[in-house]
């Protein structure tokens, strides 16, 4: 069986005497590094440049609202249930009178907590969810931890805000770089990442 | 001495000195560019524009780093390995002839830290010292690696300076001089060694390599086989001062093979810039001109060689020690005995013919 066509004998002839001489060797050796000196870089200078990572991509989580800004969790704990790394920790709540403007279900999560440091973005939180509540967004990453208090993101960190809502709005890599290209110009910008207050 | 020259010649020697230094600095930088853009990386670009002040980040971890030295090392010897490496490396600059002359109220002052007749011999005495440094750091660690890099470093020093010798002897026969200023100045007019001794040249070029431990010979501080070297015992700023030295030393090696056989700080068309200088600026100020220009020119050739030496640690793969030592004893020092029969043979019998038939 023949994997690639660039496989070789194993020879053991003797060496010419250009081989044996060895600078022959050697320059051709520095022409090639030499090459690759002058090539294009393959770098990203990744916090100033961002690869697209593709629609699918799994950062953080978000806790999505409604068209009417009601919270569509319901506290039913599949998502908890179902994370690997027991990362989720939910504390569920009645809604009130006078609350409807707020929560969508008549229960909803009081306390909703993801550690990230146990969390390993397998999304089964958002596979589990029925209520279409918990996502992990494809264009954001956790910002890195200075400390331990930045660990556990509560409900303030995960709720999306009306006025910034999470969309998937490209679903292919070239959607993404005219979209990134727009950004850069200031044509668009609708979702602005949020930082930790 | 006179006041004037007495100050232009201190003033000189500092500006060796520090010239030495920072381009010894500014090598570790450059190792590291060249690494990253022979791989299609970028190298260090965050301290700073292009990562211009990375040397300096380094340097300041090194100094704040523990200054540790083991139990059962020999504490004064420990200590004197680094600072031999570093005083053997900063010695030998100071015989560089780094331009011609500069002119002062008549008194004509040598860019040149010493002006040495027997220049040559000088640095081959303070390189040959450097090993010292080495050696006594390696056997100081108490440690088996260590003695293992420092033997290494010991026995491939030694047999290289054989070779390196050698293929000098036929530049020292062709100049019959050992001032490495007046190798320089013979050297004038496009008329360089290299085009006459091409052989002794690469003799010349592969030794120097084994001599600063660079890759393909760097057997010394091979990481796969001795974990370290002879310096897996230091930290802090003892290891900064081996790596520094070997920085200078070479430094050092580009500018005696740019003096040796590139020669120096001669340029093609010198006389011409010499003459247009002059002519506008008068003999002093343009002879001083001139001098910069002619220094600038052998420090860019000084600069080649030394990204040569980064060039080729990037490329090629690092030598068995057998390898070593057959390349160094049955290769390399019979070719430069050849070279120098060939050069005597060249010097006696083509030389007056040539001339002959030039006349
Ligand atoms: S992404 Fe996976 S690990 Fe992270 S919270 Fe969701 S289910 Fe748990
Ligand atoms: S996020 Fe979804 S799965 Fe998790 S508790 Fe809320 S509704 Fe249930």
């Amino acid at each position: 069986m023949q994997l690639t066509n660039r496989s070789k004998q194993v020879s053991n002839k003797e060496m010419t005497l250009m081989e044996r001489a060895y600078l022959p060797a050697i320059a051709t050796g520095l022409a090639i590094t030499l090459k690759h000196f002058f090539a294009k870089k393959v770098t990203i200078q990744y916090p100033e440049v961002k690869r697209y990572l593709g629609p699918v991509f799994r950062g953080r989580h978000i806790l999505k609202r409604d068209e009417d800004g009601r919270e569509r969790c319901t506290a039913c704990g599949l998502c908890a249930v179902a994370c690997p790394a027991e990362a989720i920790q939910i504390v569920a709540a009645e809604r009130e009178k006078g609350e409807e403007k707020l929560y969508r279900e008549e229960k909803y999560a009081a306390v909703y907590e993801v550690n990230m440091l146990r969390c390993i973005f397998c999304g089964l939180c958002e596979e589990a969810c029925p209520k279409q509540a918990v996502y992990l967004r494809h264009d954001e990453f956790i910002p890195v931890f200075a400390d331990r208090d930045q660990v556990i993101w509560g409900k303030d960190l995960l709720v999306e805000d009306m006025n910034n809502r999470y969309t998937r709005e490209t679903w292919t890599k070239e959607e993404a770089y005219e979209l990134n290209a727009k950004r850069a110009n200031g044509e668009v910008t609708n979702v602005v990442p949020r930082a930790i207050p | 001495m006179e006041l004037a020259e007495f100050v232009i010649k201190t003033i000189t020697i500092l500006v060796v000195f520090v010239l030495t230094l920072v381009i010894a600095m500014y090598s570790t930088w450059g190792e590291r560019k060249v690494a990253g853009f022979i791989q299609d990386r970028m190298g260090p670009n965050r301290a700073g524009p292009g990562g211009l002040l990375q040397p300096l980040a380094d340097a300041g971890k090194m100094f704040f780093k523990e200054d540790f030295i083991p139990a059962l090392a020999n504490k004064w010897l420990f200590i004197a390995g680094p600072s031999l490496a570093m005083l053997t490396a900063l010695l030998a600059s100071a015989v560089i002839p780094f331009g011609s002359t500069f002119r002062w109220e008549g008194k004509e002052v040598v860019l040149q830290g010493v002006e040495s007749n027997i220049g040559i011999l000088y640095v081959f005495g303070v390189v040959a010292l450097g090993v010292y440094g080495i050696m006594i750091g390696g056997w100081a660690s108490n440690n088996k690696f260590s003695l293992l890099g420092a033997i290494r470093a010991a026995s491939q020093n030694i047999s290289y300076e054989v070779a390196m010798g050698l293929s000098l002897i036929a530049i020292l026969m062709m100049s019959s001089s050992l001032s490495l200023g007046e190798i320089v100045s013979q050297q004038h007019g496009g008329n360089w060694n290299i085009f006459y001794q091409p052989l002794g040249f690469i003799i010349f070029l592969t030794c120097s390599f084994a001599e600063c431990n660079r890759v393909p010979f760097d057997l010394p501080e091979c990481e796969t086989e001795l974990v370290g070297g002879y310096h897996t015992e230091y930290g802090s700023m003892k290891l900064g001062f081996y790596l520094f030295a070997e920085y200078i030393n070479m430094f050092v090696s580009s500018a005696i093979i740019s003096v040796l056989y590139f020669g120096g700080y001669n340029y093609p068309g010198m006389d011409w810039v010499y003459d247009q200088l002059t002519g506008a600026l008068g003999t002093q100020t343009g002879h001083n001109i001139a001098t910069l220009i002619g220094t600038a020119v052998f420090f860019g050739k000084a600069l080649f060689f030394i990204f040569f030496y980064m060039w080729v640690r990037w490329t090629l793969p690092r030598f068995r020690y057998d390898q070593l030592m057959n390349l160094g004893w049955k290769k390399l020092i019979p070719l430069a005995i050849f070279n120098i029969i060939i050069t005597g043979a060249a010097v006696l019998f083509l030389k007056p013919l040539i001339t002959a038939w030039l006349n």
